[in-house]
């Protein structure tokens, strides 16, 4: 078990003592690409209860054929605010968070590229959500998150008009983030670092970033166009002045099919960290998973229409794009099995961070093969706008995203806090999320199949038994965070002292203190082996490592 | 060797008898379940096997106490790694082609599906169209006629395709309800009939919102987009009543926008039809004289407003400013906010 070598040459760096980080350094704008990250991760973390409330809500609603709880028009309130938090305000900014904490140590530099834009962009989130949460309180947007004309521009124009500025506003956010994030991965990694040498997280946020870079534009054109028709009464999209409602859907899955694969990659990525460190294993097949990353993003770009095969799309556009919608089911078949492959022989940790990671790819697999079958243009036009695909779906972005954030938070806070989690509750919560998961989304597949439309206050009561199922299972997923929040506040304070390394993990981040000074690395660290060594056997101490010299160290101008 | 078999042995089985579709009322419905069945008998497959792998893995792979060495250091296998890539590069292959294949049959190349209605219109009233000043014209020309070439939905299947179908129907979404009306007799409806074994061709139009028009049990659906027309066509193949869905979110009487399709004999349908004529005493009539142009869909409603707790003066309004698009909408709406609860007209099957 060899660390990396640091390198005791460098350092014309003249380091004057750092100051400590205070707690209310995370309420101010701090340009520390550390702090901005616990900022993004809490913020999203709070948003994440908001949507979840909601989401109880509604369930409680749907407990009964008839609408019982709240009114229907509060109901649609709650599924636009609980979808569009979850995406915008939840699962993109949490990666967000997740790349700000890691990319910059993970690469060896001390910051980000523009650490003024990085706060920046963490500052537009709180408005923005803030705003949108408390549209409620007035007149919330009800045309659900999709919000397509010519129904949100019917349904009242102060939500439609705030949910329309939120999204602008947090879509800003994320191309500042992508921006910072592809500049930072391209230019400050230490120069010992190729790009396949790159720890896989990076690979994935580079595909990530150039998503959203070429996707969040176009949406923010759909979302002007729409503010015009909604508030100018101009008719882009609305039939009755001769706008084409088709064209908006265009517009907004261009970007929403890639969102898929915003809120998607960076947790494939830190998938591929956990794996190997707590399955002491190196990743199976690393070129194969790092270009795989690259052909999703490019394979999401050409697949939006798969959203509107029942819609205006004529029948040779929908033979294409289920064509190319089943395609990513290669690369992402080929990152699955190539996880299992790392799991395959390995001395695997039963710990919070694995079990999370593991139940990741077996949750994650099945929304990967509902996602195949949705992409067949037959079956899609039955189940299209059912529950089917409200299942579909709450696997990818719950099975996939939510557990990969937890797998990442259980994994990676020790180095962001200095202190261990409680194992025995993270053990409890796993569980308790993989129940609740499997009970509120899969019998929604049967009620789609079987007939039940999506986005509905009131259904037959037919569905009524099954959907109770779905209901009890959502009480269990709201429970089950208690034991996260528990956990992670106190174990924050009165955790375990972690140390540097308690994973003994290979890959930089790992190098410095936890948590990591200011500038993260009073040596700037030299690769000295992959990322992924783990039980290869390493040369003898003192012998000189193969990719750098000391001549090639990074001067530190960046840092100051 | 033996989990392998077992394991294609449990999905071929699981993957005909999942048992979780509705029936199929249709050929079209049963060709769509063969293209589900085959999923589902590949997807069983791969989740056997992702987690039995999973499984076995953290049974058999796991870190035994006091145990501090590493696994092997296996970095990857290329041989593996091809044959990982080229199974599900098959895979999706397949189901490719077997999806276009009955997306085919099922009608979904029919080129003609959605313009043919206007193409018609325009075709027969050549003179009063030259005749009307320039902006009407421009107004009342749907759009559909100049926006698409190609089928919106699902058209004729193979065979019939360019034959004339049996029976149309223009099929109306508004917030909330579903009208059907019968060109050739006039007759306009809350409910859709239609004749067994009749290639039945449906013009889906929306009013106001989007909506969209799901049959599950013949496993077809379509948007209703204002001004594109959209054509769903089928052979009804049994019997029975079948509720009829909006897919699309249109408001929030979204779970109440529900119907029902009634598929019967051809003698039955044409008794319902009979007794659905606006005069059915003068019948020796032709037929098209006695179509009631002026007829609304408000007053067709009319009949199924009690049901669904909009009153009639409503209905009037929907009526007059049935042309002033939204308006008339949106005052039914608010008449259906105060509404009492709608569920009782939901289908109880
Ligand atoms: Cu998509
Ligand atoms: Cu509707």
């Amino acid at each position: 078990m060899t660390q990396t070598e640091v390198q005791p040459t460098v350092s014309a760096h003249a380091h004057h003592a750092p100051p400590e980080r205070k707690w209310w350094h995370y309420f101010t704008f701090n340009t520390d690409h550390k702090v901005i990250a616990i900022q993004y991760l809490v913020t999203s973390f709070i948003f994440y209860l908001i949507g979840g409330v909601m989401a109880s809500a509604m369930r409680t609603e749907l407990a009964t054929p008839n609408s019982d709880f709240v009114s229907p028009e509060t109901y649609n309130n709650l599924l636009t605010l609980h979808g569009t938090i979850m995406i915008f305000l939840w699962i993109i900014p949490a990666g967000a968070g997740l790349a700000n904490f890691l990319i910059p140590l993970m690469i060896g530099a001390r910051d980000m590229a523009f650490p003024k834009m990085n706060a920046l962009a963490f500052w537009m989130i709180p408005p923005a959500g803030i705003m949108l949460a408390l549209s409620l309180l007035v007149d919330a947007p009800q045309a659900g998150w999709t919000s397509y004309p010519p129904l949100s521009l019917m349904t009242g124009k102060v939500g439609e008009g705030i949910w329309i500025f939120s999204l602008l506003i947090s879509g800003t956010s994320s191309i500042l983030g992508a921006l910072n994030f592809l500049v930072t991965l391209l230019k400050m990694r230490v120069p010992s670092m190729g790009l396949n040498s790159m720890p896989l997280f990076c690979w994935s946020m580079l595909a990530t970033s150039a998503l959203v870079l070429i996707g969040t534009p176009v949406l923010a054109g759909a979302l002007i166009l729409l503010a015009f028709d909604l508030l100018a009464g101009t008719a882009f999209f609305n039939p009755s002045g001769g706008g084409d409602p088709i064209v908006y859907q265009h517009m907004f899955w261009f970007y929403s099919h890639p969102a898929v694969y915003i809120m998607v990659l960076p947790l494939f990525g830190a998938i591929s960290e956990i794996l190997p460190v707590h399955a002491r294993k190196p990743i199976f097949g690393y070129r194969a998973i790092a270009y795989s990353s690259l052909a999703i993003a490019f394979l999401g770009l050409i697949v939006w229409a798969h959203h509107m095969f029942t819609s205006g799309t004529p029948a040779w556009l929908r033979m294409f794009f289920m064509i190319t919608t089943m395609v990513i089911a290669v690369p992402t078949g080929i990152k699955v099995f190539s996880w299992l492959g790392t799991l395959w022989g390995g001395k695997i940790a039963l710990n919070s961070a694995m079990l999370f990671a593991v139940g990741f790819i077996a949750v994650f697999v099945i929304g990967g093969i509902s996602g195949v079958m949705v992409a067949a243009v037959p079956f899609d036009i039955h189940v299209h706008d059912t529950y089917f695909i409200v299942a579909h779906l709450h696997y990818v972005l719950f099975g996939g995203s939510v557990f990969g954030i937890y797998a990442a938070l259980y994994h990676w806070f020790p180095k962001m806090t200095g202190r261990m989690m409680n194992e025995p509750l993270g053990i409890t919560h796993f569980i308790l999320t993989f129940i609740g998961m499997n009970l509120t989304f899969m019998p929604m597949h049967v009620l789609g199949l079987q007939g039940m439309n999506r986005r509905v206050a009131l259904y037959d009561p037919q569905f009524t038994t099954l959907n109770q199922v779905c209901t009890v299972g959502a009480y269990l997923l709201a429970i089950s965070t208690v034991p996260f929040l528990f956990n992670a506040i106190w174990s924050w304070s009165k955790g375990r002292k972690a140390g540097d390394n308690p994973w003994k993990a290979l890959t930089f981040e790992w190098l410095t203190t936890s948590p990591p000074a200011i500038e993260n690395f009073e040596v700037l660290p030299v690769l000295t082996w992959g990322p992924y060594d783990y039980g290869v056997e390493h040369l003898s101490e003192g012998e000189e490592p193969p990719l750098t010299s000391p001549e090639l160290q990074p001067n530190t101008s960046v840092a100051s | 060797m033996l989990a392998g078999i077992l394991l294609t042995l449990v999905s071929i089985w699981y993957g005909q008898n999942h048992g979780l579709m509705p029936v199929e009322a249709s050929d079209d419905a049963a060709l769509v379940d063969g293209l589900f069945n085959s999923m589902m008998t590949v997807g069983t497959g791969i989740f056997l096997l992702v987690w039995g792998v999973i499984i076995i893995s953290l049974i058999r792979f796991r870190r035994r106490a006091g145990d501090e060495t590493d696994g092997p250091p296996i970095e990857g296998n290329i041989p593996l790694e091809i044959v990982w890539t080229a199974i599900p590069a098959v895979i999706v292959l397949v189901i490719g082609v077997y999806s276009f294949d009955v997306y085919n049959a099922l009608g979904g190349f029919d080129p003609e599906a959605a313009d043919q209605p206007d193409v018609v219109q325009v075709a027969m009233l050549p003179g009063e169209e030259m005749a009307t000043p320039l902006i009407d014209s421009a107004i009342q020309k749907p759009m559909s006629a100049h926006h698409h070439h190609m089928a919106l939905g699902v058209g004729a299947d193979p065979e019939t395709m360019g034959n004339a179908p049996d029976l149309t129907v223009k099929v109306m979404g508004l917030q909330y309800a579903w009208i059907f009306t019968y060109p050739e007799s006039g007759v306009v409806s809350g409910e859709l009939h239609i004749p067994n074994e009749k290639d039945v061709k449906l013009i889906i139009q929306a009013q106001d919102v989007l909506h969209a028009f799901w049959l599950p049990q013949f496993r077809l659906k379509q948007d209703a987009i204002p001004k594109q027309d959209a054509e769903l066509r089928f052979t009804p193949k049994r019997i029975g009543e079948y509720p009829i869905v909006c897919a699309e979110l249109c408001g929030p009487y979204h779970g109440a926008m529900a119907s029902k399709l009634y598929v019967e004999s051809q003698e039955d349908f044409d008794r319902w039809l009979q007794a659905q004529m606006p005069t059915p005493s003068s019948s020796e009539q032709p037929v098209a004289t006695t179509l009631p142009e002026n007829r609304s869909a408000a007053e067709l409603l009319a009949v199924h407003a009690e049901q669904i707790g909009v009153d009639s003066t409503v209905l009037e309004q929907l009526h007059s400013q049935h042309d002033s698009q939204g308006s008339g909408v949106i005052s039914l709406q608010s008449n259906l906010d105060r509404a009492e609860p709608i569920t009782e007209y939901l289908p109880s099957t």
